[in-house]
């Protein structure tokens, strides 16, 4: 055993004066960071020690510890701190970390969670996500080594997730004679490189993990130097929750409490600044303003809140306010916009498909977005910028994010929790994608978000109807067009409001610069869904009639309107029926050829799955299904 | 906005926010989620914590116990009064199969734990049909825990597979699943036994008083210490009950919960023999002794 004894090991109040000492320990801070570095930079040998030297390991993981030291160890005889820290079999096995792990130690000052991550390039992923919680990273550096090309990918990457205190330890200086010439040279190396990638400052310490030179106490080895040890280091940095409290006030609203008619309160982490009764609030994107009334708490209501605290507000006025809306200071309150410039982590081993629809969650706010084709992707070892069509595992991409609607945001360098978003995979619901918010597109950041005093439910009400999206979907010649035809016949006949949107008619006008390639297709659906969600917003009932074959732009306009109004109607025509039929010819010519992409013959058609009404044409006459679908929407 | 000093958010405050804000995410964003509640210290902390989440509301969401028959009585005793002083329903479920078969600890084992616990859980979820369930598990107990997520996903059979979870980044969480899929979520992650300590003594929050040293009857047995709860008990043979004072670290079937020996009989003597005491906490428990990675293992199976 090579364990020195440590400044920070349980100290002798704990035995004499127990209530001193929790009372002492009840103030302690909370510091994240995160350990890059690979396996033979000895990063598990450091967290190791680092948790064996604040007593977080127990006699009986001690001894279990020993014997696994000397059947798999690396360290002969001695404790391989490292087999502490491994944690899945299948891992142990293989004698490699390849996931992040959260540990946990505490000193006199601070209580520590470390994210542990892989050094391995495949795994950009996982240090990611462990980095995106911290507040600080220790790079590791094998001191035989030098600056090699991963530590450049780990500074890189911290930098990138927004860290502002990176630590250079240079490990295994017990392997080099504690030479100072070769860790001036080291540091050196890296200044330069950090200053190329635009990391201001950073804190170099000489150490040995497997030693404890300058972990916990101050080392005799290294008299040349003067900083402080690790341990200092680590319980001395500002923490970001104390920076943030600087900040105007943000809380993207989590949940609305409403337990009885008499309270509805807003629950939800504040994201920056602090917040006290009687500030006047401004909630976005609404614009609707108002003041706190209340800070509720379960230990009675509170006069201050800050950032980093999970409250509940209640404002004085009844405004309009629901989940993954953000309450801001009225007099600074964050953008909305609906198109950014994002950098994008691809987190799937499936690669990206530009233009397709995801799920994107943003603080409280889950929409629909679709991330368009990259500007550049950027190489974690050399920091080029290299062209792409897609973002495929592991890429780093600078791409434009169009959201279906506008969301308050702010750039992730100011915030990270209105700035960091994912993005969710809408068939396999697996998180795909990780992205930081640069800047809103000029185009729509300096529009704000107009409140409308005549609202949609006013409209509606004037026409004494539901809004409602007919939207029609079926194959070519299936009979959409002349169903909706006559359904909106029947609708007006009845005194209703309506609109009908033709497929061939819009593309004349608002889509003519459109063509029929995918991604025309994709954009043809969605200015369609656009157009008809203002229409529903004025009151109307529209109806579409387009083959729309793929079930993910069904999907997203969907999700631009309310629940409940938009209609799926599937005129279900079986292939060999629409082309017996083939009124318009196009079957003919697509079976000779000459129509390439043609749904049902070389293109797919995804039937609905779900759809709210279907109409067989088979057994019933365009009169029938039109009488049906006419009853249907109107008993709801 | 004020330009006063800021204030300083201890490490408490800043678990108990974490806790609380995964915690409404879930019911945010899950159709019927349940917390699992075993009455022990663990779970005492999370249902603080879910009071203080959605107050004044109570937790929108029933408690439930995967009952064993085989607890302490006094864990029985403070469930009941816990789940009616919160406001919630309590959901008690014994699994059938293991109820008729007699499965006990004396004479089965690991099946024990296997029927009445693993397979027990699953019939309550599936019964019930929730969706989202709430579990104390911290990472620090042991070591394939320090890799879970918060929001861990089970597949419609209930299992765990440690190689595709996913990423959770700052402090968003997906929750989205398939039909069947449901979710295991963890509020206590990132809190270590002394913050679970600390924050009992800072809130004043009432635990079994089996964590505090006591006379009891006990037996010693392959090294553990046992306590005799009722008249259930097997001895075995030249077996004698002795007075000890003891108290427990752990809580869970009083036949297989060893005790510790100890004089501390109030909290902060508790957590002083904590920090000066040299073995940890699952120690106590006998199912993880068999090797290394056995609770990986169970946790495929489908064990919490």
């Amino acid at each position: 055993m090579t364990a020195h004894a440590s400044s920070y090991r349980v100290d002798a109040m704990i035995a004499r004066d127990i209530d001193a000492y929790l009372d002492m320990h009840r103030n302690k801070s909370l510091l994240r960071f995160i350990t890059c570095g690979s396996v033979d930079d000895g990063k598990s040998t450091l967290i190791g020690r680092l948790l064996y030297d604040s007593k977080m390991i127990f006699e009986d993981q001690l001894a279990s510890l020993e014997a696994d030291s000397k059947r798999v160890g690396t360290q002969g005889q001695d404790i391989d701190f490292a087999l502490l820290v491994d944690g899945l079999a299948a891992e142990r096995e293989q004698g490699i970390t390849i996931d992040v792990a959260y540990r946990f130690f505490a000193t006199e000052k601070r209580k520590f969670i470390v994210a542990d991550t892989p050094g391995h390039e495949q795994y950009t992923r996982n240090m990611v996500t462990g980095a995106s919680t911290a507040d600080l990273a220790v790079i590791l550096i094998d001191a035989r080594k030098g600056v090699l090309t991963q530590t450049k990918r780990h500074s890189y990457l911290a930098h990138l997730i927004g860290i502002r205190h990176v630590v250079l330890a240079v490990n295994k200086m017990d392997l080099i004679g504690y030479d100072q010439a070769t860790f001036d040279s080291i540091v050196k190396d890296y200044r330069a490189f950090a200053e190329s990638i635009g990391i201001e400052d950073f804190t170099a310490i000489p150490i040995s993990g497997l030693a404890g030179d300058n972990i916990a106490a101050r080392s005799e080895n290294t008299g040349w130097y003067a900083g402080p040890t690790l341990i200092d280091h680590l319980e001395t940095v500002e923490l970001d929750v104390t920076l943030d409290q600087a900040k105007p006030f943000r809380m993207a609203v989590q949940w609305v409490n409403r337990p009885h008619l008499d309270f509805r309160g807003f629950s939800g982490m504040i994201a920056s600044g602090s917040v006290r009764p009687d500030d006047p609030i401004r909630i976005v994107p609404s614009g609707r303003t108002s003041t706190v009334s209340r800070i509720v708490s379960f230990d009675g209501d509170l006069d201050h809140a800050v950032a980093g605290q999970s409250v509940t507000l209640v404002l004085a006025d009844e405004v309009d306010c629901s989940r993954g809306d953000v309450i801001a200071a009225a007099d600074a309150p964050p953008q909305s916009a609906d198109q950014f410039q994002a950098k994008i982590v691809w987190m799937d081993a499936e690669a990206m498909l530009p233009g397709r629809a995801h799920w994107l969650k943003i603080g409280t706010r889950t929409i629909s977005a679709t991330v368009q084709q990259p500007k550049y992707v950027v190489d974690v070892n050399t920091m080029a910028e290299l062209s792409a069509k897609t973002l495929d595992l592991n890429d780093i991409g600078i791409c434009e994010v169009y959201t279906d609607r506008p969301i308050a945001y702010e750039p992730y360098a100011d915030n990270r929790d209105l700035g960091g978003f994912i993005l969710i995979d809408k068939v396999t619901n697996a998180t795909v994608a990780a992205g930081m918010i640069d800047f809103a597109l000029r185009r729509s950041q300096n529009v704000h978000w107009q409140a409308i005093d005549v609202t949609r439910d006013a409209h509606a009400t004037q026409k004494n109807q539901r809004p409602r999206l007919l939207w029609f979907t079926g194959l070519s010649g299936s009979g959409k067009s002349t169903i909706a035809n006559l359904v909106e016949k029947k609708l007006h006949a009845l005194g209703k409001h309506s609109f009908l949107l033709d497929g061939d008619n819009i593309r004349h006008g608002l889509n003519r610069d459109l063509g029929f390639t995918d991604a025309d297709r994709v954009e043809n659906i969605r200015r369609v869904g656009e157009v008809a969600k203002l229409m529903t917003d004025a009151g109307l009932i529209v109806l579409t009639a387009f083959i729309s074959p793929f079930r993910a732009e069904r999907a997203m306009v969907r999700d631009m309107l309310p629940d409940g109004e938009f209609i799926e109607i599937f005129v279900n025509t079986p292939l060999e029926v629409a082309e017996r039929r083939d009124v318009k010819g196009l079957y003919k010519k697509a079976r000779e050829g000459r129509l390439k992409n043609f749904t049902g013959i070389d293109s797919p058609y995804e039937a609905p799955r779900n759809a709210e009404i279907t109409v067989d044409t088979v057994t019933m006459s365009p009169e029938d299904a039109a009488n049906l679908i006419v009853a249907r929407i109107l008993e709801q | 906005m004020s330009a006063l000093a800021p204030t300083r958010l201890s490490h408490l405050d800043r678990l108990e926010a974490e806790s609380i804000q995964i915690m409404r995410e879930v019911v945010a964003e899950t159709e019927s989620p349940v917390m699992l509640y075993s009455v022990g210290k663990d779970s005492a902390v999370m249902l603080h914590l879910a009071k203080k989440a959605f107050y004044p509301a109570p937790p929108p969401f029933p408690l439930l116990h995967v009952d064993t028959t085989w607890k302490f009585r006094a864990m029985y005793e403070l469930r009941d009064r816990a789940a009616s002083d919160a406001g919630m329903e309590l959901i008690v479920h014994q699994n059938p199969e293991a109820k008729e078969k007699g499965i006990n600890p004396f004479d089965h084992g690991a099946l024990h734990t296997d029927m009445w616990k693993t397979q027990g859980l699953k019939q309550a979820l599936d019964k019930y049909g929730f969706d989202a369930a709430f579990g104390g598990a911290r990472r620090d107990e042991e070591k394939s825990r320090a890799k879970e997520r918060i929001f861990s996903f089970r597949s419609a059979s209930h299992a765990w597979d440690p190689k595709n979870q996913r990423p959770e980044l700052w402090h968003l969480y997906n929750a989205r699943k398939a039909k069947g899929e449901s979710i295991r979520v963890f509020p206590l992650s990132n809190w270590t036994e002394l913050d679970i300590w600390q924050y009992i003594m800072a809130e004043g929050i009432e635990i079994v008083p089996l964590y505090f040293a006591a006379p009891r009857p006990t037996v010693e047995r392959d090294g553990l210490i046992l306590m005799v709860d009722d008249d259930r008990f097997r001895f075995h043979e030249g077996e004698q009950v002795v007075d000890r004072s003891i108290r427990f670290r752990t809580l869970g079937c009083y036949p297989l919960t060893g005790a510790v020996e100890s004089e501390a009989a109030t909290l902060s003597q508790v957590v002083q023999e904590m920090l000066l005491t040299t073995t940890s906490e699952r120690q106590g428990r006998a199912i993880d002794h068999d090797q290394a990675a056995s609770m990986e293992k169970k946790k495929q199976e489908g064990y919490f």
